[in-house]
């Protein structure tokens, strides 16, 4: 039984090369400082590695070549306050590491917003 | 031994005690955990009373809310058809067994190596002795029911920075926490400093009160003797012949309890959602729903994916799709309709309902949570550590390792349930992880409680909740403010249509929250039938 564990240690191995391990915070908030981590860490669990989402009886949405990014302030105010069904995930978050994931966001998958949004825009929405 | 809770006392007698003693809010709380004050909302079987003119009834979905609407409303007189967009009954009242394959969102696909009789609940795994509804459904259904246990005394408490990383014996966290607190009270009491709030009749009982809940001596001091011992357990413990007598162990300091925080898992055995005597169904969860099925299956038409929901004065009209081979919508109709489908999904899709309730479906955030049940070669929690179900409760971001509370004291292999995350930034990044990798993890983390992991562990299945495609998420995660604003509208019936789920409920997340809104919407679905 051990070697039928082996393909799947080994197949782990292999993809943690090409992609960022994830990380496991320590307590109820994320502790990952950059945008990837925190991209990796709160937003790929729905969105995907790839950021394009998924379908199933409904649907995540796609981050990849997203229009609604054009302007910071949605994508802010989704992360700190959710949509719909998508938790507040930036509850969890400073208004530091909102920002960096949010600038992470934006400027990845297929997004080349410039104009980065900074830890101020954030807190301005915070309920 | 003796047992000390015998006073002569008689119920009601205790009950005008509390009462005089410490006011009516005390004696109502007394009344509730003596079971003369009935907590539950349910009544006994639904009766329907009236005639059902015919009328037909569209259910979306086929969970415990949707399959007791089709039940009821069938016995009651109604046409009724149920879509479902999985290809099995029960919505979240799942089991996983061995051969079972599971494809979440992203793609990965699972197939559970578990031995035959072993099995993971990815959702529901317990259900509370007061939660009546699920229980009558049980026994009306002829679902099969044994203790599930969750309080042990012999699992354990464990703080990675606190006792060297040794997890302790819940009975001695939980007995020497109690001792030294009763010491603490024992000691002001008699120093009179309590004398404004105990009346002198009452000092005295008080004193013997803690002495005996806090396992005290003649002089009131917590330590390590055989009264303490009787209650956490012994160092050496009594035997038969020679060497026979018993060794006291010595109580762990308060403040390394304090300071260990392990205090605050005592919780959840005092919670009333987590009081014995708690179930769990014979084989696996999904027995209710299978039970369920055999009675309303004929009318449920799986593997459909609703995609809109629209309502006129002549009835309504939903649409759907192949859920497995999207095609061109099909069309159902009906007069009225129960939709249980998941706010995280319903929210998604274009629904003939007035702005307030359009809101209300829009308001709900869907938490996050996993589950990774591991399979061992070996019982070794029972065979190693004298661990017969019940929950170990960690600090380590799996949370919680939970015994099975059945196969006891047999050979060969088993299944805990080896994490389950709720809510905090450690079930995003769960979810966030191929399914291999979660389970390489609960593994890792979970061998630094029980080190045998190492040894024993052969195969795993994990269920991240926000990548199960018929639900994207765990439950409706209601907010009080939340509630104030949109509950009631989420609850009217609008026209033609009315909701029921857990997330219609108080009790979200659990069972009971599904099968009482259920049945309260359609108590008023079938009172505005007959009446018009």
């Amino acid at each position: 039984m051990l070697l039928a564990l082996m393909p799947h240690s080994s197949h782990a191995d292999e993809e943690s090369r090409s992609r960022p391990q994830v990380p496991l915070s320590p307590g109820f908030r994320f502790t990952e400082a950059t945008g990837e981590e925190l991209f990796v860490s709160a937003c790929q669990g729905c969105h995907m590695p790839d950021g394009k989402g998924a379908v199933g009886a409904g649907a995540y949405p796609s981050l990849a070549q997203d229009r609604n990014l054009e302007s910071g302030g949605y994508p802010v105010y989704v992360v700190v306050r959710g949509q719909r069904a998508m938790p507040p995930v930036g509850a969890m978050m400073s208004d530091v590491q909102v920002a960096a994931v949010v600038n992470y966001i934006r400027t990845h998958f297929g997004n080349q917003y410039q104009d980065a949004v900074s830890a101020d825009d954030v807190k301005r929405v915070r309920p | 031994m003796q047992n000390q809770g015998e006073t002569g006392l008689s119920r009601r007698d205790l009950l005008s005690l509390v009462g005089a003693v410490a006011g009516s809010a005390a004696m109502y709380q007394a009344m509730t955990s003596l079971g003369f004050a009935s907590e539950s909302t349910y009544k006994g079987p639904i009766r329907l009373e009236g005639d059902a003119k015919g009328a037909s009834v569209l259910i979306l979905g086929a969970g415990l809310a949707g399959m007791t609407a089709a039940l009821e409303l069938r016995a009651a007189g109604y046409r009724v058809q149920v879509l479902e967009f999985n290809s099995r009954p029960g919505g979240r009242n799942w089991t996983l067994r061995g051969g079972d394959s599971f494809t979440e969102l992203g793609g990965a696909t699972q197939t559970c190596g578990f031995e035959q009789g072993l099995y993971l609940n990815p959702g529901p795994w317990r259900i509370p002795y007061h939660h009546r509804a699920v229980l009558d459904y049980c026994k009306r259904l002829g679902v099969t029911l044994e203790p599930f246990i969750q309080l042990n005394h012999n699992a354990l408490l464990h703080a990675s920075n606190a006792f060297g990383g040794k997890p302790q014996r819940i009975r001695e966290i939980k007995t020497d926490f109690q001792g030294h607190v009763s010491e603490l009270l024992a000691k002001v009491t008699r120093q009179s400093k309590l004398d404004e709030a105990v009346s002198v009749q009452d000092k005295e009982i008080l004193l013997q009160a803690l002495q005996s809940w806090g396992a005290l001596d003649k002089n009131y001091a917590y330590k390590a003797n055989l009264i303490s011992a009787d209650y956490r357990g012994y160092a050496r413990d009594p035997g038969g012949g020679l060497h026979a007598v018993p060794v006291a162990g010595e109580p762990i300091n308060l403040s390394d309890i304090l300071q260990s925080q392990l205090w605050r898992y005592l919780r959840n055995f005092a919670l009333h959602e987590f009081q014995t005597t708690m179930f769990e169904p014979a084989g696996g969860m999904d027995m209710i729903g299978k039970a369920f099925a055999r009675e309303v299956g004929d009318l449920i038409r799986y593997d459909a994916k609703v995609t809109r929901i629209q309502q006129g004065d002549g009835g309504v009209t939903v649409s759907y799709v192949d859920s497995k081979a999207p095609a061109a919508p099909q069309l159902a109709k009906a007069d009225w309709c129960v939709c249980t489908i998941p706010l995280s999904i319903l929210s998604q899709i274009q629904i003939d309902v007035g702005a307030r309730m359009k809101a209300a479906i829009d308001a709900v955030p869907y938490s996050s949570s996993i589950k990774i049940g591991l399979q061992f070669r070996r019982r070794f929690w029972e065979e190693d550590e004298e661990i017969y179900g019940g929950i170990s409760y960690t600090d380590l971001p799996i949370r919680q390792i939970s015994y099975p509370s059945n196969g006891y004291n047999r050979g060969g292999r088993g299944v805990l349930l080896g994490a389950y995350v709720y809510g905090g930034a450690n079930a995003y990044e769960f979810t966030s992880m191929t399914p291999a990798d979660r389970i390489a993890r609960a593994v890792e983390l979970g061998s630094r409680i029980h080190p045998q992991y190492r040894a024993e562990f052969e195969n795993g299945i994990s269920v991240a909740w926000h990548r199960v495609p018929f639900t994207l998420g765990c439950a409706g995660s209601w907010t009080e403010k939340l509630r104030e604003q949109h509950y009631d509208n989420l609850c009217q019936i609008d026209g033609r249509i009315v909701l029921a789920g857990e997330h219609a409920s108080y009790i979200p997340a659990w069972q009971e929250g599904a099968i009482l809104s259920s049945l309260d919407a359609i108590t008023r679905l079938h009172e505005r039938v007959v009446r018009t």
